[in-house]
C-alpha cells in the first residue's frame, strides 16, 4: 500500500467521510477515550510540561546531528555482525528487501506493524516477487484480511470499523463462527497467527526508536506480535525512518514514556521489546541474520527548512486523538496513510505536493494538536506555513480562495473598511438567506454551504451589540 | 563474530549533511545538558517497601496477580498458581540463577503430575516446541520498575525470549532487590555497560503484565498473541 490511499479527489474524499455514520460514531467514542487516557497519564506524572521540554530538547539535538548518530548506528550494528542498508528511495528499498527475501528463498513472511513499510509499499513488492506476507497486528490482520482496507489511524488502524463488521470479515474470509465480542475475535486471531509465527522465515518489523550508542532498536507494543517476529524467524528484517533515533538508553526511556502516555495513556505499553544485532551464536531464539534498512524516501528534503521539526513526531497519534477535523472526516478522507495535523503536515512533504495540496486546509487552526504533542511539533504554524508557501511562493492556491483570503486580509486589516464590510455583510446576503441560515452561499461560500447550512449574519453588529450593553442599553 | 556489511553509507549521510548544511564530518557530538529532567523525580527516595506498594497497585491496572513471599515459601506459592491456572506444564530458563529459585519444583512437578522442561539454547526447536505447548513460562526479573509495574528481562544464555512469550500464562519471579523506581534506573545502567565497553544483551525484554490489544473498537482485550494471564511473585528475602 502506497502512502497515498483512497480516491484521488480531496471533497470526494471528505462527504464519503461524513457520510459514514458509523465510522464518525466510531471515531469520536475513541478520540474521547484516547483524550481522556492521555489527559489522565499526563496529570498522573504532575510535570508534563517539563517531560514535553525534555522531549523536544532530545528531538532537536538528534535531528540537528542527525549524520553523526546514523553513522554511530550503522557502524554499531555491523560490529555486531548486522547488515545495514541505507536507501535513499522507496524503490531502493524494496529492491534491498527483495533480494534478502530471494536470498533466503523465503515464502513466508511474518510482518508486525510498521507505518513506513506502509509508505514504501514494501508488501507489493514482496507480494510481486511470490512471498506471502502476513500482517500480524490485530488491527492491520483485520485490515489486510478484508481486501487489503487501508489504515485510517496510525497507532490504531482499524479505527474506523466496529466489531459487527470484523466479525462478518473473519466470517466470510476465514470462516469464524463465533460472536462479534472482541475477546473471542482476538481469540480468534492467535490461534490462526501462531502457526504463521512459528513457520515463517523472515520476520520484518518497523522501529520505534533506534539507539545509536549500542546498535539497538526499540519495539512498543501490546499484543506481542512484534516478539514473535522478532523471537522466531531466523531471518529478521528492520525498518526505519531515518529520523526514528535517540543518542543512548537515556534518551530512549524519555521519548518511550512520552510515547506510550500519549499515545494510549499507558506508563508504558505491555513490552518494550530493545534489540541488539542477531541473537548471539550459542542463543537458541531470535534472529540469525538481521538486516537493518534505514529509509530516506524525501525525509532529507525535510531537513535545513522551515519544517524540519515535523521529523521530530514519534508518532502517538496525540494529534489525531485530539483533531476536531479527523473526529468529522474520519483517516481516510486525508487520502494519506499519514492521516490528521501531522498528516496534514507530512504528507505534502514526503508526498506529491500538489496531491496533498488541500491537507493543510483541512484544519481549524484550533492549535489543540500542539498543545498536546508530547515533543512540542508547533503543529498548527507548520499548517500555516504549508497554506503561505502554497499560496504565495509556488501560486497553487485556487484562485477564488486567494481572492477571499486576500480581500479578508485587507478588511480586516483596517478598521473602517471592516466597520463598513460587517455593516453590508446582512444585505449582501439577503437573497441567499432562507429561514434564518445561508444553504445555498455564492462563490467561496459554496464549499461550505454546499454540506451544511451558514447561520445568516446578524442584523446587528457584535461591536454595536457590545457598545449599547456597556452603555447599558 | 564477523562484521556485517554497511550498503550506501557516504552517498546517503552526504546528503543528510547537505540539507542540514553541515560541512565537514563530525567525529564526535557532544550531548548537551539537558535543561529538565523529571524522570529522575519520580519516586525519588522511596524505599524498597514502599516501591512494592507502589508495584502492587500497578499490578491492578496491568490485570496482572500479585504475591508477596519468601524465598523459602516460594513452592507453595507457585503451586498454588498452578492450581489456579490449571496448568498441567510448565517451562522455565534454565541460567544457574533461575535453578536456585526453582530448586524445590521437584516435588510439586511430582504432586501435580506436571509436565515440566526447561530452556535448552543446544536445542532451540525443541525447547521453542515445549514452550509453545506449555501452561506456564516461569522467569525472574533481573531489573522491575515499580511505577509502570514492569520487568525487565536479560535474555541470554539459559534464558530464552520465548519462556515469556509462548506460554499461556506468565509467571516472573521478582527479588525485591531488583525494585526500582522506574525505566530511568534500567536504562542509566544500561548506558554504563555500554560506556564500559561491555556487550548488552541480545534482547531486553520490558514485560508490563500479560498481552493485551485495544484494536478492536478501543476495547481492552487481555491475552492476544503473548501470555494471556500474568502472575508476579515478588520474593521478600533477596
Amino acid at each position: 500500500m502506497p502512502m497515498q490511499i483512497g480516491e484521488k479527489n480531496f471533497k470526494n474524499r471528505v462527504e464519503k467521510g461524513l457520510g459514514d455514520d458509523f465510522m464518525r460514531g466510531a471515531v469520536k467514542s475513541a478520540q474521547s477515550r484516547l483524550q481522556n487516557n492521555r489527559k489522565l497519564a499526563a496529570e498522573d506524572l504532575g510535570d508534563w510540561e517539563d517531560w514535553r521540554t525534555l522531549g523536544q530538547e532530545i528531538r532537536q539535538h538528534t535531528i540537528e546531528n542527525l549524520d553523526y548518530y546514523l553513522n554511530e548506528l550503522s557502524e554499531n550494528v555491523a560490529e555486531l555482525g548486522g547488515h545495514v542498508y541505507f536507501a535513499e528511495t522507496a524503490e531502493e528499498a524494496n529492491k534491498y528487501i527483495q533480494d534478502v527475501a530471494k536470498k533466503k528463498d523465503a515464502k513466508k513472511i511474518a510482518k508486525s506493524k510498521s507505518m513506513v513499510t506502509e509508505e514504501i509499499s514494501m508488501n507489493d513488492a514482496l507480494e510481486d516477487i511470490g512471498c506471502e506476507v502476513i500482517e500480524t497486528d490485530l488491527g492491520e490482520y483485520i485490515l489486510q484480511i478484508d481486501d487489503h482496507d487501508p489504515p485510517s489511524h496510525i497507532v490504531a488502524p482499524a479505527l474506523h470499523k466496529n466489531k459487527e463488521q470484523i466479525r462478518d470479515v473473519f466470517k466470510e474470509r476465514l470462516g469464524y463462527q463465533n460472536s462479534e465480542l472482541p475477546e473471542e475475535l482476538a481469540l480468534f486471531a492467535r490461534e490462526k497467527l501462531r502457526e504463521e509465527f512459528l513457520q515463517a522465515d523472515i520476520g520484518i518489523t518497523g522501529c520505534n526508536f533506534a539507539v545509536a550508542n549500542s546498535g539497538s532498536f526499540a519495539l512498543v507494543t501490546n499484543e506481542g506480535n512484534a516478539r514473535m517476529v522478532t523471537s522466531l524467524p531466523k531471518t529478521q528484517i528492520t525498518v526505519m525512518g531515518m529520523e526514528r533515533i535517540v543518542p543512548g538508553w537515556e534518551e530512549l526511556d524519555i521519548v518511550v514514556s512520552l510515547l506510550t502516555r500519549a499515545a494510549v495513556g499507558q506508563k508504558l505499553t505491555s513490552y518494550i521489546t530493545a534489540l541488539t544485532g542477531p541473537k548471539k551464536e550459542e542463543e537458541g531464539d531470535g534472529p540469525e541474520e538481521f538486516h537493518l534498512v534505514i529509509v530516506d524516501n524525501g525525509r532529507s528534503k525535510i531537513l535545513g527548512t522551515e519544517f524540519q521539526e515535523a521529523l521530530h513526531c514519534i508518532r502517538c497519534a496525540a494529534c489525531i486523538n485530539v483533531c476536531p477535523v479527523y473526529r468529522h472526516v474520519g483517516g481516510h478522507a486525508y487520502g494519506s496513510i499519514y492521516p490528521g495535523p501531522i498528516g496534514a503536515v507530512l504528507s505534502p512533504l514526503l508526498g506529491d505536493d500538489e496531491e496533498y495540496k488541500e491537507l493543510p486546509y483541512a484544519s481549524s487552526l484550533c492549535g489543540a494538536c500542539t498543545e498536546v504533542c508530547p515533543v512540542k511539533i508547533p503543529l498548527h504554524e507548520q499548517l500555516i506555513m504549508h497554506r503561505r508557501n502554497m499560496m504565495e511562493e509556488r501560486e497553487m492556491g485556487n484562485l477564488a480562495e486567494k481572492i477571499t483570503m486576500q480581500g479578508f486580509g485587507v478588511l480586516t486589516g483596517s478598521s473602517s473598511l471592516y466597520k463598513i464590510a460587517t455593516k453590508m455583510a446582512p444585505f449582501v446576503a439577503t437573497p441567499f438567506i432562507h429561514d434564518g441560515s445561508i444553504s445555498k452561499g455564492p462563490g467561496p461560500m459554496k464549499g461550505w454551504t454546499g454540506i451544511r447550512d451558514m447561520p445568516a449574519p446578524s442584523k446587528e453588529r457584535f461591536r454595536d451589540w457590545y457598545k449599547k450593553r456597556k452603555a447599558g442599553k | 563474530m564477523e562484521a556485517g556489511q554497511i550498503h550506501n553509507k557516504d552517498a546517503f549521510l552526504s546528503k543528510v549533511r547537505n540539507h542540514l548544511g553541515v560541512i565537514e564530518v563530525k567525529d564526535h557530538v557532544e550531548k548537551p545538558e539537558w535543561s529538565v529532567s523529571p524522570q529522575k523525580n519520580v519516586l525519588k527516595g522511596k524505599s524498597k517497601d514502599e516501591l512494592v506498594e507502589v508495584l502492587k497497585e500497578q499490578c491492578k491496572v496491568i490485570h496482572t496477580d500479585f504475591y508477596q513471599t519468601k524465598k523459602n515459601e516460594l513452592n507453595g506459592v507457585l503451586e498454588s498458581i498452578i492450581k489456579k491456572f490449571q496448568a498441567t506444564s510448565v517451562v522455565s530458563w534454565s541460567d544457574e540463577e533461575m535453578k536456585k529459585y526453582l530448586n524445590g519444583i521437584d516435588a510439586i512437578i511430582k504432586n501435580n503430575n506436571i509436565d515440566f522442561s526447561e530452556w535448552d539454547d543446544s536445542n532451540p526447536e525443541e525447547s521453542i516446541k515445549n514452550a509453545e505447548k506449555a501452561d506456564i513460562g516461569i522467569t525472574y526479573s533481573d531489573i522491575t520498575l515499580a511505577e509502570s509495574g514492569t520487568v525487565v528481562l536479560f535474555n541470554s544464555l539459559g534464558k530464552g525470549r520465548s519462556i515469556s512469550l509462548l506460554p499461556k500464562f506468565y509467571v516472573a519471579l521478582i527479588p525485591k532487590s531488583s525494585i526500582v523506581p522506574r525505566m530511568t534506573q534500567a536504562t542509566t545502567k544500561i548506558d554504563q555497560e555500554i560506556e564500559a565497553g561491555n556487550l548488552i544483551p541480545s534482547c531486553v525484554n520490558f514485560i508490563t503484565g500479560p498481552s493485551n490489544s485495544a484494536d478492536i473498537e478501543m476495547n481492552l482485550v487481555v491475552g492476544v498473541h503473548g501470555p494471556i494471564k500474568a502472575a508476579y511473585i515478588v520474593l521478600d528475602d533477596i
